[in-house]
């Protein structure tokens, strides 16, 4: 299975239907930390280019609020593609983040949500 | 007194413990008395998203399964909800029954519970399904409803500016959301029926950086600052929340946020239940402003306000 057909086998969504109507760039409250916009990363899965996508931080800095999806004139769920993105990245190579570089001061304070659903975005 | 099972989630027993002591108080002045769930685990914090992933889904389904086992034991009757205060539990919980609408995942996630009974953790039986996941804001909204709300206020919040806030969860994705994702109003109407005035906040709906507060504090640290400032300007005194994870990020990270913003001012946030509990006239003991878990104290302000 190539790496297009794997964004759509874990996502669970076609992206054909996206005519690149920019809306989910404009809602994603994240967007400026992004290398690539999501709607162009929507754009190279559709040109299945995914390495290209591998190349930018995009999928590590959405921060799964659904915000996109809420607005999608075609209804795709921007956030699963993000999601299938991160996963075929920790399946194949390394955690994102090291669990041991999180400064002691910060544990102490960090609610345990925080740091649970960081690990299950971000480690393999 | 109505019973219902409730479960409680690892951040409303450390960090958020303000939300629950406050929240368990108020629905037992509205006649709801919320029994914890026994042996509940971790929720699985945020669902996993991939189709093929069916193993992340297992902690929501064992929670659901304790409910099923309340009944059996005679704990509660007859009753197949689940009220939480997280809105991060309420996601995951409330998903996972979405998750299992497609039979052949439900029977997958079966066969593993069979195969796990033996072991410690294992549950005797498989989920069912049908175990209703409700936030705590859409029962004070469905089963009490903002009349009770109202009668039982004693000092009504007269004059104080607060703004709501609802982060992503509560609100979307729209299938599991508890209110509409783009205009909710259900914090805005319990704040009414409080006496309080709701200060339009534009960012309301807008993701508080979540997770990144771990790893990426820079961003959280702007996003704080955007989703509190326009509130801020437009007079709010007080940010009202309902997730442990936007609060956390709205009130301690306002510390790095001021350091690249010097214009936002140190303002409190605080749970909408703790505003209740204020407002019903409760023992300040159920208000959780004295546990040291704010960044911002609310108590100046309460103070101020003439309701400490």
């Amino acid at each position: 299975m190539d790496l297009a057909e794997k964004v759509k086998s874990i996502s669970g969504e076609d992206v054909l239907s996206c005519y690149q109507c920019g809306l989910c760039s404009g809602s994603c409250p994240v967007r400026f930390a992004m290398d690539l916009s999501p709607t162009q990363v929507i754009r190279l899965v559709q040109i299945r280019n995914i390495e290209k996508i591998f190349e930018a931080n995009t999928f590590w800095i959405c921060s799964t609020c659904f915000a996109c999806y809420a607005r999608c004139p075609r209804e795709i769920n921007i956030t699963k593609i993000m999601e299938a993105l991160r996963q075929i990245r920790l399946r194949r190579d390394q955690d994102k983040i090291s669990v041991n570089e999180i400064p002691k001061e910060e544990l102490k304070i960090l609610p345990p949500i925080a740091l649970v659903s960081n690990f299950r975005k971000t480690t393999a | 007194m109505v019973k219902i099972p409730y479960y409680p989630g690892c951040a409303v027993q450390t960090t958020a413990r303000n939300y629950s002591i406050s929240g368990i108080a108020v629905a037992k002045k509205l006649g709801i008395e919320l029994v914890e769930l026994p042996k509940w685990n971790c929720c699985g914090v945020f669902p996993s998203l991939a189709t093929d992933d069916l193993m992340r889904h297992l902690a929501p389904i064992r929670n659901l399964i304790h409910v099923q086992e309340m009944n059996e034991n005679g704990i509660v009757q007859n009753e197949n909800r689940i009220i939480t205060f997280c809105s991060m539990c309420y996601h995951t919980l409330k998903e996972v029954n979405l998750f299992l609408k497609d039979a052949e995942k439900m029977e997958k996630i079966n066969a593993f519970l069979e195969r796990e009974k033996e072991f410690v953790g294992g549950v005797k039986e498989g989920y069912r399904g049908g175990v209703e996941a409700l936030d705590f804001l859409e029962v004070l909204r469905d089963m009490v409803g903002y009349d009770r709300i109202a009668k039982e206020v004693k000092k009504p919040l007269k004059g104080l500016k607060v703004t709501p806030y609802y982060g992503c969860l509560v609100l979307r994705p729209r299938e599991i959301g508890i209110d509409d994702p783009e205009n909710p109003t259900v914090l805005e109407d319990i704040l009414e029926a409080l006496g309080a005035e709701a200060i339009d906040n534009p960012n309301r709906t807008q993701c508080c950086g979540s997770y990144h507060t771990v790893d990426r504090k820079d961003i959280v640290a702007k996003l704080t600052y955007d989703n509190l400032i326009y509130p801020i300007r437009n007079g709010a005194e007080v940010i009202v929340t309902c997730c442990p994870l936007c609060t956390f990020n709205l009130d301690h990270r306002q510390k790095e946020a001021i350091k690249l913003h010097r214009d936002l001012k140190e303002t409190p946030v605080m749970y909408y239940t703790q505003l209740m509990a204020v407002a019903f006239g409760l023992d300040k003991q159920f208000w959780g402003v004295d546990l040291g878990l704010h960044y911002v104290d609310p108590k100046p302000l309460l103070e101020a306000k003439n309701l400490y």
